[in-house]
């Protein structure tokens, strides 16, 4: 009796172990196969486009079909003035939204906002790019770096909404109370206590929502258009990297595709090297980890 | 003089001696509902100033709710509803601003919670210069008077501009007191203040009660009987969101009035 028990328990056991034994091998090819594709852009892109790099891609306007040389100066600055004028919408409409919600709506309009942004955050960036045309660039007649702005920093609403309410929701109740019970007015407690306490969080959504932005070109199309000058004014067409890489992309000259990948790589690079300062900047000294 | 006579004579006594006494917050048929719902139902309770008043009762009965209605803190409850007077010194806190109510009515909550993103120095402070703005020197007093009148002045003296989270639950729930007294109120309330702490805290945070009632009118939560017995001066049992008596903490542990209290007290329920 006791033998039989013995060898049933011991094959459960085998079987059981290799059950485990399989689904770990799964899991570990799961995440080979989802980090390749990342490893490999991160590569290629760094083997393809670091090689054309010089100081004139930094430092020159683009130059003519045919011509050697040039750079892409107008086409980084472009973008960084773009996510500029992006932030200047998206970050404080998306953060005070978020801060709305989760501090002082009520709970239906709360979820109303919640479900609004969520669709939002699912719109196409290219129906974003076709709505800032209809809004701005048609009544102004023109394209404009304002346009591409407002385009991006619509895109960038949702995302920093949708953190900013999950950071300060991760915020205990009791810190509230704590401050307020203090006799401190509500508008601080929630600025000087509750947003500094989930800053973090909130910080990360930020940057993920300017990496995003940077890296749009859909939006950019028919927005800020592209240039291959100096922008003077933020009323007229920009350049910027995304639109860039694609125009040379696009185009049937070699020297023209080894500029959109050493584009490519700047654009990596400057999203890696923004997030870093800036969570470097912000990095609390009192933050447990 | 016969027995009822003595009675009497003792009767118009206290009563006499009553009228002297001050009473810091009064409160009448006070009732406070949520969604409709009464968790505390028409109390009348005067809490005497410059003492130390427990507050016990089996978990439910309305206790916390009471303290807290004391500082508008229901107001953050969504339908909370309260109805009734509450006077502190004798005025009526709807007359006062809220937030000047609060800084009159401090209050330190069960589970120590000191802002994770600020020093030692910074909490205790953070109830002043959130408000206005203050000297360096000025401020550099009140936080070594307000953590010397917390007992952790000796412990963490060297270390005020760590952050406050390096410290112990029990050092935490004491930059908590200090940064409730910083901001120099009058009353005090306590809710069960150390059900989170280990005994050596525990014992640390009562002593500091005993010595803060010389300036301050303290009122506290527990649900530990010892420490009402231990740390307060006068007791109140709430049963069901109704007062059920207020007395003497020797007279309510030794021979309450009530029956109900008796039992509780006694262990036969709750």
């Amino acid at each position: 009796m006791i033998d039989y028990y013995a060898k049933v328990s011991k094959t459960h056991a085998q079987r059981r172990k290799l059950k485990s034994a399989v689904m770990i091998v799964l899991c570990v090819i799961a995440a080979f196969v989802a980090l390749l594709p990342l490893l490999y852009i991160f590569f290629y892109t760094t083997m393809k486009g670091a090689s054309s790099l010089n100081l004139a891609f930094f430092t020159e306007l683009p130059k003519p079909v045919g011509e050697t040389g040039g750079g892409m100066a107008n086409a980084i600055v472009g973008t960084f003035v773009l996510v500029g004028l992006g932030s200047v919408i998206g970050i404080p409409v998306g953060l005070m939204a978020g801060i709305y919600v989760t501090e002082y709506s009520k709970s239906l309009i709360a979820n109303i906002v919640k479900f609004v942004t969520d669709v939002l955050s699912g719109i196409p960036s290219i129906i974003i790019g076709i709505f800032a045309y209809g809004v701005v660039v048609l009544p102004m007649q023109r394209f404009s770096a304002l346009a591409g702005g407002f385009a991006l920093g619509i895109l960038m609403i949702p995302t920093i909404t949708r953190t900013t309410e999950e950071m300060l929701k991760l915020v205990p109740h009791s810190l509230r109370e704590a401050a307020l019970a203090l006799g401190i007015p509500r508008w601080k407690t929630t600025i000087r206590i509750v947003l500094r306490t989930a800053s973090g969080g909130i910080i990360t959504g930020i940057l993920l929502a300017i990496a995003r932005a940077a890296g749009e070109t859909a939006p950019l199309l028919f927005t800020s258009f592209g240039n291959s000058f100096w922008a003077t004014s933020l009323d007229g067409p920009m350049a910027s990297i995304p639109v860039q890489i694609f125009n040379y992309a696009i185009s049937p000259y070699e020297e023209w595709h080894r500029k959109a990948w050493a584009g490519a790589f700047v654009l990596i690079c400057l999203v890696f090297i923004v997030s870093l300062i800036v969570r470097l900047a912000t990095r609390n000294k009192y933050s447990q980890s | 003089m016969d027995a009822e006579e003595i009675i009497k004579d003792i009767v118009i006594e206290e009563i006499s001696k009553e009228e002297k006494i001050k009473h810091s917050v009064e409160t009448e048929s006070l009732t406070v509902s949520f969604n409709g719902r009464e968790a505390i139902s028409d109390v009348n309770i005067k809490i005497r100033s410059n003492a130390v008043t427990a507050i016990i009762g089996p978990s439910g009965c309305g206790k916390s709710t009471f303290l807290r209605s004391l500082n508008f803190m229901h107001d953050l409850t969504p339908g909370a509803k309260v109805t009734g007077t509450i006077r502190i010194h004798n005025k009526d806190i709807n007359e006062f601003d809220m937030i000047e109510v609060r800084r009159k009515v401090g209050m330190v909550f069960q589970k120590p919670n000191p802002f994770p993103t600020m020093s030692v120095y910074d909490n205790v402070v953070a109830g002043l210069i959130l408000n206005k703005r203050y000297k360096r020197s000025h401020l550099n007093e009140i936080v070594e008077k307000s953590l010397v009148l917390a007992g952790l002045w000796e412990e963490v003296k060297d270390r005020l501009k760590l952050s406050a989270m390096a410290l112990s639950g029990g050092q935490q729930q004491r930059v908590c007191i200090a940064r409730t007294l910083a901001v120099n109120p009058e009353i005090i309330l306590f809710d069960e203040p150390t059900s989170a702490l280990d005994p050596l805290s525990t014992s640390a945070i009562e002593e500091t009660l005993s010595k803060l009632k010389k300036e301050y009118t303290i009122i506290i939560v527990t649900h530990n009987m010892q420490q009402a017995a231990r740390v307060s001066d006068f007791t109140a049992y709430f049963f069901l969101g109704k007062l059920i008596e207020l007395g003497k903490t020797r007279t309510i542990f030794t021979s309450p009035k009530e029956k109900l209290t008796e039992d509780y007290i006694t262990g036969r329920f709750g």
